[in-house]
């Protein structure tokens, strides 16, 4: 077991098998975003208080979802890349960053899409907002705070520090609209009961299209990230030439 | 000790401290947290006196009052256990209705009637077809604050 994860360590493996995976990640998220659109907008019924309007949920919920997510698998890499010197774990916290990032920045766009009508506001400053744009800000912090040292092995070791240091608004997240009265409700996902499976499913599909999706793009942005470090090495050239 | 299980202890150290660091400070500011006040702990004298807060219930069915010619609207807030009288006139969000959720910013006036100059709706995390909740509102199970 652990030769096999020295071995996909190694950038000539990890570019091969990365290139073959690509494919079994992006057919499956294209088809179930699809699936769970047309199950989200057309299919599922309306709302009984909300109408129409509630079908953002099947995006909003999803994004959210995965902000937290990336985030977590994010904080993970950065952990192992600390403990065990392993360059290909801090290359998967910084490939999954702006990917996180801009799942962050859905949910912050559709959820103030989704408030206008419904609530009367774009936005309030209350715990769950706040934890959610502060979540913005590791990652954006994480992103900025890479570019900004030169040196790759330093620049590696002190985004992994913040993105440790930001886990802990994973919790507050979750858990804002339980501990501390806001205007945002509490969770329909992760409450059995809140929503019935016909129409819960689409946004299931949604999410893990959306994971796919994430899979897909961390490898190719993964690939990416080889193909720099290993510019001058002689297996990179023969596998282009190919 | 192995460099690999330091840098293990350093890692786990960075999270736990963080994490307790935050625990303490979110206790701290645990009441500019809370986004409103409830009826309850208006009357019970936790809202701040003289200066505006917000006020979250739900407004109870049947005390939806409109005056004639003009926006002004008068509504109680409740949160089952106590119930504070609320005067409004502006606009109102598609989900305000009898029943519903609601936070009100303002103030409370010495008659002790809470004049507001914003209403947001607040719904909860249940989502079901109309015909679901036609068929729960029929027996006694109605009340859907749970």
């Amino acid at each position: 077991m652990w030769t096999w994860f020295h071995k996909l360590a190694s950038p000539p493996h990890f570019y091969r098998i990365a290139g073959l995976t690509i494919p079994w990640f992006s057919w499956p998220a294209l088809i179930l975003i699809l699936v769970g659109l047309y199950g989200g907008l057309v299919l599922a019924p309306m709302d009984y208080q909300q109408g129409e309007g509630f079908r953002i949920f099947y995006v909003h919920v999803p994004s959210a979802i995965m902000s937290m997510f990336i985030y977590s698998t994010m904080a993970i890499a950065a952990g192992i890349g600390l403990i065990w010197r392993m360059k290909l774990a801090h290359a998967v916290a910084a490939a999954s960053a702006p990917i996180g990032a801009w799942f962050t920045f859905c949910a912050l766009a559709t959820g103030s899409l989704w408030g206008k009508p419904m609530w009367g506001t774009w936005w309030v400053w209350d715990a769950r907002l706040t934890s959610e744009l502060i979540l913005l800000f590791l990652y954006l912090g994480f992103i900025a705070l890479r570019s900004s040292i030169e040196d790759p092995q330093r620049a590696d070791r002190s985004a992994a520090v913040l993105a440790l240091v930001g886990v802990i608004n994973l919790p507050v997240i979750h858990y804002s609209v339980v501990w501390w009265n806001s205007l945002h409700q509490g969770s329909t996902m992760f409450n059995p009961g809140a929503m019935s499976i016909q129409m819960k499913w689409p946004a299931l599909a949604m999410l893990f299209g959306f994971m796919l999706y994430y899979g897909a793009v961390l490898f190719v942005r993964l690939r990416a990230e080889v193909i720099r470090r290993e510019r001058n090495a002689a297996w990179l050239r023969e596998e282009l030439a190919r | 000790m192995t460099p690999r299980r330091k840098r293990m202890i350093a890692v786990a150290a960075i999270v736990i401290g963080v994490g307790a660091a935050t625990a303490v400070a979110l206790q701290a500011f645990q009441e500019n947290i809370m986004y409103f006040y409830s009826p309850s702990q208006v009357t019970g004298g936790e809202a701040p006196r003289g200066r505006a807060f917000r006020l979250g219930g739900l407004v109870t069915t049947g005390s939806l009052q409109r005056t004639p010619g003009s926006i002004e609207i008068n509504f109680l807030v409740t949160d089952n256990a106590e119930t504070i009288p609320v005067k409004y006139s502006g606009l109102l969000p598609d989900l305000f209705r009898e029943g519903q959720g609601v936070i009100a910013h303002g103030k409370l006036n010495d008659g002790g009637v809470f004049v507001a100059d914003e209403v947001l709706a607040k719904h909860d995390e249940n989502y079901m077809p109309p015909e679901v909740a036609d068929t729960l509102k029929t027996p006694q199970s109605a009340g859907g604050a749970s």
